[in-house]
């Protein structure tokens, strides 16, 4: 029952640092947004001007039609769970969970049932009169959560909340916030997070933000499939995929491109208008993609510099022609042994190959 | 650097004695008021206090109980009892009975008496007069000795100092005057300074960096400008000299370091926790309630002692704002001033007054060093 | 009134005063000047919480500017103007400050102050920083510090007693009670010294004192910064085949350099209002007369509010410098 709508908003600090541009943003009842980027490139602040913590430069924010710009937090029918969980560490589990609830002047009849609730849920019955600092990293994690979950609010904002965990933890309350929205279809979340994985399997629909704007939002899917530009494609997958350079031969519903340091022609699965002919593009193939081949076509041919031998995959790591890019990565299944020094040709089916011409995909051109 | 291979250890002792060293010259001068404080006026004009300590040895004068106090046993004249009747204890070695002659005897001897009759001293003072015919005279025998003294201590001084009602200079009073400055003078400050200090570190406002620079700079600003101002100031809206004025003057030369301190240990809470309580719907005069107050304990005890230690030992502002010419509200500080002058000569009381003075501070000072250390590094190493 | 009852009057309408005030100040802003509701609530908010912290800030502001702001001003005015006869005043320019410059007493106020501020802020630096090094290597070392701090809780007054106990003289025919002179004549000194009253050297005993104090204080901040130093620094250089003298100064002493001068800088502060000690030792008798005490003959005893004024003018120069530099350090934080 919240849907949150941000119109060109803009973000100066102090009168001149710009951080952010132009945000124009639709965000559903029931969604669970991420907003992954880089880090410094704005996630955190865009979440704090949602919440009212941060003032908005220029630009609207409504929550369900009703203009936010002015509202102090509080009355936005929000709550926040930060980094560092933020606890107050002279206030047991208990009273962290029931601050706001008394100072919304609740009963104590109606805290103590919401209390007991969410601490079932989340199991932390037993640490209920604890202070922060007799818990775990993990149980903190949860009093955070359930802190705000007893607020029932509309809107749950999430800023990198599973950061401060370990590894394992970290997958385990993935799974535990996911299973937390799933409970309530009602409410809508933003979620910010710098880790891919984290962003791919919890949202519901992906912003990746980037140079002070929105690279691009969609299903997580629709950004692995289909980057609007090289910074999502880059940003989305590990290793990231590979850009080759490279010029389109023939236009038409098939575009077929010849690679600077391949062989022959490859042809995409993406429509190209005419005009494109000769055009200079980069041509992007994801590691987990490349295949080796044995034909005069191929994408890319050298000599295999380093190979890690991780079980499942063998990725191997080619010298480009011009010295100064990155390697060239591929990702071949299974395990292959003494394939450092051999001479290799790659390439992919055509449905898997990415064209962008200055930076943006010809799918959406 | 202990665990580093090949350290000298001549060098491990240098350190050890230059700090032995170090820590006895700055003990050593409160250590002499200590324990003069808890001489008789005759012991600290006679000998240095250090040497108080020890059992020294004295040639001593005394006398046997009068013959008034004799009896009869077996037929015999007695008088019994011991020389150190009265006084303390000490250990005879040597005595005699003639001035002339103070060491003819070893302790447990008996010696001749020259009237008549036969003495014995033994080592702890007991003494036991013997004689066929009755002992005559007004007074008892003198004694000669030479004893060994053990450390002897009195209370009487502070008795004297405090519970003495016939001491005029008595200090019992001035001691509750000070505490009647120093409590509201420490209290009100804090109050004051913890609401300004939390504007400072945590509430955004046109001029705010402009107001703390303001309070590093009032920090420095010397009291003695104070001095003919406000009390003209008193004088003229009615407090005169009295506590509410060195109330008031004790709470503004304390708000500098009040707001500076607190001011930096609230902008070090974390940042968060605050905006989290914001996000929970607690207004500004609740998040400084019930959150940043109580986590700035530390800060607001440090302060506390600082500004407890300062009012306490403080003896410009009560000259000036409180103590008026009829001295009812002196304060310890001022009385030792005036006993340094009046009874410069009477250590016992000067010691044991002084020592009063002192003792208070020190309990705070070493029951809550902590706070002391933690209050001085948050204000001074920026 | 019984000044006890008093003082808990004092304490409970002080202090209920100051937390009614704050709370009720907040309610009336919050509930009736601009209410949290209603159709104008994000601008009432907006301006409660504009007009917040001045309430907060209310109280301390006030008492900041009426005893200490307010007295900076008005002693320059006392400076510079002459008491007249029925609470009037008369401008009188620099005379004030002329009579005092020709006054003896005065100069040789200026320079004992000077002594004591190269001596004073000098020594104890170095004692403390002696202290701190050298209770950091042992295991006792936190007594050690506790013992030296000492002083620190000790009034000035209490410490001048404690101190003229040190320095006491007897005639030369009784035993020394004060430890110095029984010292001076254990080591060959022919007579007892009335140390106080020595002209020239009277001015170290009695800056003895406040080192004796002050050390504590140096000891604590430098101890903490010495910690504060990054432990690899210190094993590079003993890898490096530094002596634990060069350790010393050589990697230590320049990395706490900047703790040192706020140790120095906070004691000369402490210096320039020096008052007590020398008013209750030898109330500047014998040539030991400092500015404060100075300041205070001339404000209470002879009742001079000009010249007394001027001359707390020039404390306020002596300390303007370090006041424009801790806010120029300050403001360099904070950005
Ligand atoms: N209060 C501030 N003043 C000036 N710049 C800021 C402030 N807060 C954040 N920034 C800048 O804004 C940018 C975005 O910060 P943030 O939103 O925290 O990034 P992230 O995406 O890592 O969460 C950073 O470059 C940061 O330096
Ligand atoms: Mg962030």
């Amino acid at each position: 029952m919240a849907n949150l709508k941000l119109t060109g908003v803009q973000k100066t600090y102090g009168g001149s640092i710009n951080v952010l541009n132009d945000i124009n943003l639709d965000i559903q009842t029931g969604e669970l947004i991420v907003f992954v980027g880089p880090s410094g490139c704005g996630k955190s602040t865009l979440l704090r001007m949602i919440a009212g913590l941060e003032t908005i430069t220029a630009g609207e924010f409504t929550i369900d039609g009703q203009r936010m710009n002015e509202m102090p937090p509080a009355q936005r029918g929000i709550a926040m769970v930060f980094q560092s969980y933020a606890l107050y560490p002279h206030m047991t589990v208990r009273d962290n969970m029931s601050f706001a609830l008394k100072l919304a002047k609740k009963t104590p009849a109606e805290i103590d049932a919401a209390i007991t609730k969410v601490a079932e849920t989340l199991q932390l019955t037993e640490y209920l009169d604890r202070l922060p600092k007799a818990l775990s990293g993990g149980q903190r994690q949860r009093v955070a959560i359930g802190r705000s979950i007893v607020r029932d609010p509309k809107v749950y904002l999430f800023d990198e909340p599973l950061s401060n965990l370990d590894a394992a933890l970290r997958v385990a309350t993935r799974i535990e916030i996911a299973q937390l929205k799933e409970s309530m279809p009602d409410s809508t979340m933003v979620y910010v997070t710098h880790d891919q994985v984290e962003a791919m399997t919890l949202a519901t629909r992906i912003v990746v933000l980037a140079n002070k704007g929105i690279a691009q939002v969609g299903t997580p899917l629709d950004l692995y499939e289909r980057p609007e530009n090289e910074f999502v494609a880059q940003f989305i997958g590990s290793p990231a995929m590979n850009l080759l350079p490279g010029k389109i031969v023939e236009t038409g519903d098939v575009t077929t491109v010849r690679v600077d340091h391949g062989n022959g022609v490859i042809a995409a699965n993406i429509p190209s208008k005419p005009d494109m002919k000769g055009a200079v593009v980069n041509v992007g193939i994801r590691p987990e993609d490349m295949t080796p081949v044995t034909g005069d076509n191929y994408a890319f041919e050298n000599i295999v510099e380093i190979s890690e031998a991780l079980g499942e995959v063998t990725q191997v790591y080619f010298k480009r022609q011009d010295v100064n890019s990155s390697p060239v990565i591929a990702k071949l299944p299974g395990i292959h042994r003494d394939v450092r020094g051999q001479r290799m040709r790659m390439s992919t089916e055509p449905e898997k190959i990415h064209l962008f011409s200055e930076g943006v995909s010809l799918l959406y051109r | 650097m202990s665990g580093i291979a090949g350290t000298k250890s001549s060098l491990t002792w240098a350190v050890h004695l230059s700090l032995a060293v170090m820590v006895l010259l700055w003990l050593f001068p409160t250590t002499g008021l200590l324990v003069s404080s808890f001489r008789t006026a005759d012991q600290i004009s006679t000998t240095g206090w250090w040497k108080s300590m020890f059992a020294s040895e004295q040639n001593l004068t005394l006398r046997t109980a009068a013959p008034d106090y004799q009896t009869t046993q077996d037929g015999n004249y007695v008088i019994q009892g011991n020389l150190f009747e009265g006084s303390a204890a000490a250990t005879i070695s040597v005595w005699g009975i003639s001035s002339r002659a103070i060491d003819d005897y070893k302790a447990g001897d008996t010696a001749q008496l020259k009237k008549g009759g036969t003495v014995t001293v033994e080592v702890n003072g007991d003494y036991l007069m013997q004689n066929t015919e009755a002992f005559t005279g007004k007074r008892g025998q003198r004694i000669f000795a030479t004893a060994e003294k053990p450390p002897e201590f009195t209370l009487g001084n502070y008795e004297f100092v405090l519970f003495d009602p016939s001491n005029r200079e008595g200090l019992a009073k001035a001691f509750f005057n000070t505490l009647t400055v120093t409590i509201p003078a420490t209290i009100i400050p804090i109050l004051v300074a913890a609401f300004a200090a939390y504007a400072l570190a945590w509430m955004d406002f046109p001029g705010r960096a402009l107001l703390v620079a303001a309070v590093v700079g009032l920090l420095v600003v010397p009291l003695q400008l104070a001095l003919i101002p406000i009390l003209k100031l008193h004088n003229e809206i009615g407090i005169g000299k009295g506590y509410l004025g060195a109330w008031l003057a004790h709470t503004g030369f304390g708000l500098p370091l009040a707001i500076y301190l607190l001011r930096n240990y609230m902008v070090g809470l974390p940042r968060d926790i605050i905006e989290n309580a914001r996000v929970d719907g607690a207004t500004d005069f609740q998040i400084f309630t019930k959150i940043v107050l109580p986590l700035s304990f530390p800060a607001l005890a440090s302060f506390a002692i600082f500004q407890f230690l300062w009012t306490w030992n403080d003896l410009l502002v009560a000259l000036v704002f409180l103590i008026d010419s009829t001295g009812d509200t002196t304060v310890m500080t001022k009385q030792i001033v005036e006993l340094l002058g009046t009874r410069g000569g009477n250590w016992e009381i000067l010691a044991t007054s002084a020592f009063v003075s002192i003792a208070v501070p020190l309990l705070v000072f070493f029951s809550m060093q902590k706070y002391l250390v933690r209050g001085l590094l948050a204000g001074s190493v920026k | 009134m019984n000044p006890a009852l008093q003082a808990l009057v004092t304490i409970i309408v002080g202090v209920g005063g100051c937390v009614g005030y704050f709370y009720f100040s907040n309610q009336f802003l919050d509930k009736v000047l601009f209410p949290a509701k209603g159709p104008n609530i994000a601008r009432n908010i907006t301006r409660a919480n504009m007009i917040r912290p001045w309430l907060f800030l209310m109280p301390a502001l006030l008492a900041l500017s009426v005893y200490l702001v307010y007295p900076v001003v008005e002693t320059l005015r006392l400076s510079l103007s002459e008491r007249l006869p029925g609470n009037e005043s008369r401008f009188v320019g620099l005379a004030n400050y002329q009579t005092m410059l020709e006054d003896a007493k005065f100069w040789e106020a200026m320079r004992n102050n000077v002594i004591w501020l190269l001596v004073v802020p000098a020594l104890s630096t170095a004692f403390g920083l002696l202290a701190a090094q050298l209770s950091d290597r042992v295991r006792w070392g936190n007594i050690a510090k506790s013992m030296i701090f000492m002083p620190m809780a000790i009034s000035f007054v209490g410490a001048a007693v404690i101190w003229k106990l040190v320095y006491d003289a007897r005639p030369i025919d009784q035993d020394q009670i004060g430890v110095l002179n029984a010292l001076y004549l254990f080591f060959g000194g022919t007579e007892p010294q009335q140390w106080l009253t020595k002209l020239g050297w009277n001015n170290f005993y009695l800056m003895a004192v406040l080192v004796w104090i002050q050390t504590g204080f140096a000891m604590v901040i430098l101890s903490a910064a010495l910690r504060g130093i990054p432990e690899e620094t210190i094993e590079a250089a003993i890898v490096d085949g530094a002596s634990p003298i060069q350790v010393f100064f050589k990697i230590k002493v320049p990395q706490i350099m900047g703790t040192i001068v706020v140790v120095w800088t906070t004691i000369t502060i402490v210096v320039l209002k020096v008052f007590d000690i020398v008013y209750a030792m030898t109330n500047g008798q014998w040539e030991t007369q400092v500015l404060a005490n100075y300041m205070y003959d001339k404000l209470f005893r002879a009742v001079d509010w000009g010249v007394g004024s001027a001359s707390a003018m020039v404390i306020m120069l002596m300390v303007s410098p370090i006041l424009v530099w801790n806010i120029y350090n300050a403001r360099k934080e904070m950005k």
